[in-house]
């Protein structure tokens, strides 16, 4: 289990131009897929345009208490890019400027390390606006200045979605390290506690699943009710929905196919399982993801592959929502992984 | 195209949809209720498809082991009950012999003195 970066390891791949290299041509230079773009093309949606932008998914900072083997952020412990609070404030400004932003989703790292994460929440829900937080859960068992995370969350009506692979220990911990599935399990409860997950309560808490391995998930709704029963029965625990994600290949994950011997393989199942309907429904297309340093990008893969939005206005501070809505979407051979199968996206499937 | 000098290759299981080249209606039949078969119904699809893995070990099939090892590690069967469902392959086609000898004792005990 890896303990730094791959930026802290000077591993190449902590450079996106190295990586996008192997995502286009494969580890060895001859890899030759067929081009995503083609696939559209195929199917009358290339180019991909936006169907309407309401989704901010806004990356906080790359600081994370863990160490994820699959994590394309490469957010780890050492990382220090964090967002300032000038950069929160033109998000903000964004957010009153354009009332169809609806939604504020806030990733990271681990968003509650950013000293500036509870005046932000606090600054979006002034505004009305419904908020996710992408909680990895351990955070909040991490240090005693998180404990009551589960209390705030509750005030401002926070939507926590969180990280638990699958609900046994065994692979929970290889995919995220040793510890993290008990700790997880406990900051689950502690969210229960105040009412997240119960029937009833308006508080939503959501799981996301992610394949630990070079595989594609299963069906999100067999593995919800598998998950609801092993999680109910052996821990007590409720939670709304589950989501199941695919692994992109990038950053870490990208960096496990590379060792495992997977890539190419991987790459195959993925274009295999290439899914026309789950193309139309890619979350690219109602969202804008904006970096640490307020950059603007498609998706937050896109945003650690440092492709920045095809428009003139690159920056929050020059953030131009009718242009935006009518640029083209920066398309790869990555985006394979959200249109693979029932597709995926930071909700879960987009196709059934 | 030339024939190479061995029986099975993992390739061929991506290739698994060509049968149809020879004979499509039967193929369409076959595919049609394989995939019946492995739907949700009174079984779910994650134990069909552990059923399946101890099968495929069961007829010896290296392509359905292929395949169904992956399905049902997707499926979130650990490697222990992974290997618990080959040893009942294993024990079902062991008994299967064993069972037998219950047939060559009488066989034994008619004929001799």
């Amino acid at each position: 289990m890896a303990t730094k970066s791959l930026k802290a390891q000077g591993n190449f791949l902590a450079d996106s131009h190295h990586q996008l290299e192997i995502i286009e041509h494969g580890a060895d230079g001859h890899f030759m897929p067929i081009p995503f773009q083609e696939k559209l093309v195929d199917i009358g949606l290339y180019p991909l345009i936006p169907t309407g932008i309401t989704i901010f998914q806004i990356n906080v900072g790359k600081m994370c208490n863990q160490v994820c083997n699959h994590c394309h952020v490469d957010a780890g412990p050492d990382r220090k890019e964090i967002m300032t609070r000038e950069t929160m404030q033109q998000c903000l400004d964004v957010l009153d400027k354009n009332l169809q932003l609806r939604t504020v989703d806030l990733t990271g790292g681990a968003p509650e390390m950013n000293p500036d994460f509870r005046w932000f929440v606090e600054q979006i829900k002034l505004r009305d606006v419904h908020i996710i937080v992408r909680c990895n859960l351990t955070i909040i068992r991490a240090n005693k200045k998180y404990y009551d995370l589960p209390q705030f969350f509750k005030l401002h009506g926070v939507e926590v979605v969180s990280s638990l692979p699958f609900y046994t220990q065994d692979r929970t911990d290889r995919q995220r390290g040793n510890g993290v599935f008990e700790d997880s399990i406990a900051a689950l409860q502690m969210l229960n506690e105040v009412g997240y997950g119960i029937e009833g309560s308006g508080l939503i808490r959501n799981l996301v699943y992610n394949p630990a391995g070079a595989f594609l998930p299963p069906s999100q709704e067999g593995l919800e009710r598998d998950y609801k029963v092993a999680l109910q029965k052996d821990f007590g625990i409720h939670f709304n929905h589950l989501f199941a994600i695919t692994n992109l290949p990038i950053s870490r994950y990208l960096d496990y196919l590379l060792e495992s011997g997977n890539y190419e393989k991987y790459m195959g199942k993925l274009i295999a399982a290439f899914n026309p309907t789950a193309a139309k429904g890619v979350m690219c297309r109602n969202t804008i993801s904006i970096g640490w340093d307020g950059f603007l990008y498609d998706c937050d893969f896109n945003q650690m592959l440092d492709l920045k939005v095809n428009a003139s206005g690159k920056h929050i501070a020059h953030f131009n929502l009718q242009e935006l809505e009518n640029r083209d979407i920066i398309v790869a051979q990555h985006c394979y992984g959200c249109t693979a199968g029932a597709g995926s996206s930071c909700g879960g499937q987009t196709a059934s | 195209m030339e024939q190479k000098n061995h029986y099975y290759d993992a390739n061929d299981l991506g290739k698994f949809g060509n049968i149809a080249d020879y004979g499509k209606e039967l193929a369409d039949k076959f595919f049609g209720w394989y995939g019946a078969v492995f739907a949700e119904g009174a079984l779910t699809a994650r134990e069909k498809s552990l059923i399946a893995l101890a099968v495929a070990h069961a007829v010896q099939c290296p392509y359905c082991i292929d395949a169904y090892s992956s399905d049902a590690y997707e499926k979130g069967w650990s490697e222990q009950q992974l290997m618990e469902a080959v040893h009942v392959a294993g024990a079902i086609r062991g008994g299967a012999s064993l069972v037998h000898g219950v047939q060559m004792m009488n066989k034994v005990k008619e004929i001799a003195m």
